[in-house]
């Protein structure tokens, strides 16, 4: 790692970033912080502005308005300088279906004018080994199934060390082998001192490798920071069973924890009360309810998963953000 | 999944960047190992072939004065049958490889989705216009020499060989025709150019090869149409097409250069024109594909 620029210590940096197709406002306004080092995740669900995002920060497509930084530079004024130290995989590979797989990544390093030639042959192979492809380097792409393609479009990410890794969707149409695979090439690579943002639409593929991870939601980036600030910024809530409800609301009140009033905090249920656990111990929280004459038949923590909190943030279900 | 030897070993990136030639050699290795590229030039050297062959097995010989120029000597002369090879192929099927070759430039590699690769590589845009352009000149001059080569092979084959008589008059040795028949091919590869560029502009605006390949040919055959009505003649020095079978200056002694000079200055303005619009096409387009 040179290290030479962003003494911020960010390797992508985003103000107002927006971009617009027409009325359409695919990307809004979204202010992104990516620390160097970090592995960060960028969630949302299909449609919700990460491709569009990243075609940004790659300088694919020109932002509306708004600026990104990208390891110091800014997108795309500095893009000739910036590029070659970022590695990309946008929106799935993309490879001549009459080349080898050899051919494919000897091609695209010929592109890169900081590669050199000599040493072209050995950084192919060796990020052709490093997917696992060695023995699929002679056939041509036509012939790979769409998880080698994916595995030769992250290979291709690799032809030169970087300081940066953009991966759209990596584990796309990978088995749960090749997508633990890629989980643990990210963790090697992280541990080289690369930092790695790397956009899904599940969850559960990345929560195990992000240090940081960013929601997004119909063009809006919805949260953002550490796993843990994103996990906390769900508080923890209790659950109240008791007929005394409004006594019990007075209760909570006096102890500073709002009660969510909402039908789908307790679901159909009128007997439960759900309310943000404040900084009160819950066994205070207990005794002063039945100090007030409440008549407690359940009580409960519960602290949101990730995972409830992404959804929370994103919405559930097939509907795709407009 | 080894530890770090794939990328920190010793000169994976180099400090200054190159001007770029991989690219470019990349770009005609990739153009000319593929199978498309090979078809189509068997294909334009099969016209002289088939001229010739059709020529030898006919019993009474072509008349003179009826099909293409030259025609009727090449039973005396096997040296023209390049020439009646590259006049039978220049109205339709070398437009149709170049619009091929042209139209598939940039929006074949957005079709295949290599396009963004090759600029997040980076490629740069304007390096990549250049380089394909570049390599859709080099396919001209291919497309050119495989009809020129094949009729002069094809003619040696089959017909006797001859000291040539030019449209002068003055009668040339066989070396000296070899060399008229290469500047032939050289003044139809510089007609092929502009085409070409408007080939390459085409390709900037569509992601769908086949469309910027059909556009660029139905325009090659457009501009003939209007070069051939008489009452658009004040048009016709503008059409890029209008020079494409005036190389009969090339057939006598001295050579006027003439034709080869206005044909040039025609094919570099249309090339001007349009790798300029390429360029604010391209430089400033999203890539989306």
């Amino acid at each position: 790692m040179t290290g030479s620029a962003a003494s911020d210590g960010l390797a992508i940096e985003t103000s107002g970033l927006t971009k617009r197709f027409g009325s359409y406002t695919a990307v809004d306004s979204i202010d992104l912080r990516v620390p160097r080092g970090s592995v960060f995740g960028f969630l949302g669900p299909n449609g919700s502005g990460k491709t569009t995002t990243i075609r940004m920060l790659l300088g694919l497509a020109a932002a509306s308005s708004g600026a990104a930084t990208v390891l110091g530079g800014a997108m795309p004024t500095d893009l000739h300088r910036v590029l070659p130290r970022v590695g990309a995989l946008v929106e799935g590979p993309g490879f001549y279906p009459f080349l080898s797989g050899y051919s494919n990544l000897d091609r695209l390093d010929t592109a890169d004018r900081y590669a050199p030639s000599s040493t072209r042959r050995r950084r192919v192979q060796s990020a052709l080994e490093r997917v696992g492809l060695s023995h699929a380097s002679g056939k041509k792409v036509r012939a790979y199934s769409l998880g080698m393609k994916q595995r030769l479009g992250i290979a291709n990410a690799l032809l030169t060390p970087r300081e940066l890794l953009i991966l759209d969707e990596p584990t796309n149409g990978l088995d749960p082998q090749g997508t633990r695979e890629v989980r643990n090439l990210v963790r090697s690579l992280a541990a080289e001192g690369t930092t790695i943002f790397v956009s899904s639409h599940l969850l559960a593929e990345i929560e195990q490798i992000c240090t940081h991870a960013a929601v997004m939601s119909a063009g809006r980036l919805v949260a953002q920071g550490t796993l843990a600030e994103l996990r906390g910024v769900g508080r923890p809530h209790v659950l109240l069973r008791t007929p005394d409800r409004d006594a019990a609301a007075g209760v909570l009140a006096r102890l500073g924890m709002g009660v969510d009033a909402s039908d789908a905090a307790g679901g159909s249920d009128r007997g439960v009360l759900v309310a943000a656990l404040s900084d009160a111990a819950p066994d205070r929280v207990v005794a002063a309810l039945v100090a007030a004459g409440v008549r407690v038949e359940g009580f409960a923590v519960e602290r949101q998963s990730l995972e409830e909190r992404f959804v929370a943030l994103t919405g559930e279900g097939f509907d795709v953000a407009q | 999944m080894s530890p770090s030897e794939a990328i920190d070993g010793q000169g994976a990136v180099r400090s200054r960047p190159t001007i770029g030639l991989a690219l470019l050699g990349s770009e005609l290795s990739v153009l000319f190992r593929r199978r498309r590229t090979w078809a189509m030039l068997l294909a334009l050297a099969a016209v002289p072939v088939l001229i010739a062959v059709a020529v030898r097995l006919s019993s009474s010989g072509p008349t003179p004065g009826r099909g293409p120029a030259f025609l009727d000597q090449i039973t005396q002369n096997g040296l023209f049958v390049s020439a009646v090879g590259l006049i039978v192929s220049i109205p339709l099927f070398l437009p149709l490889t170049i619009g091929v070759v042209a139209g598939d430039t940039i929006a074949g590699e957005a079709n295949v989705s290599t396009l963004r690769y090759l600029l997040v590589a980076p490629a740069g845009r304007v390096r990549l216009l250049v380089v394909k352009y570049l390599a859709t000149a080099a396919f001209c001059l291919a497309a050119t020499l495989a009809v020129t080569i094949a009729g002069a092979l094809i003619g040696v084959a089959l017909f006797p060989v001859a000291p040539v008589t030019l449209l002068s008059g003055d009668t040339i040795g066989v070396a000296d025709s070899v060399i008229r028949s290469l500047l032939i091919a050289a003044y139809i590869t510089v007609s092929l150019l502009g085409l070409s560029a408007i080939g390459v502009f085409i390709s900037t605006m569509t992601d769908v090869p086949v469309g910027a390949m059909a556009t660029t040919i139905v325009l090659s055959v457009v501009s003939q149409i209007l070069d051939s009505l008489p009452q658009l003649d004040w048009l016709h020095p503008w059409l890029f097409s209008h020079y494409w079978l005036g190389f009969a200056d090339l057939l006598r002694q001295p050579i006027s250069w003439d034709s080869f000079g206005q044909n040039a200055v025609l094919q570099g303005g249309y090339f001007v024109v349009f790798a300029a619009l390429a360029y604010g096409r391209f430089s400033t387009k999203d890539i989306l594909s």
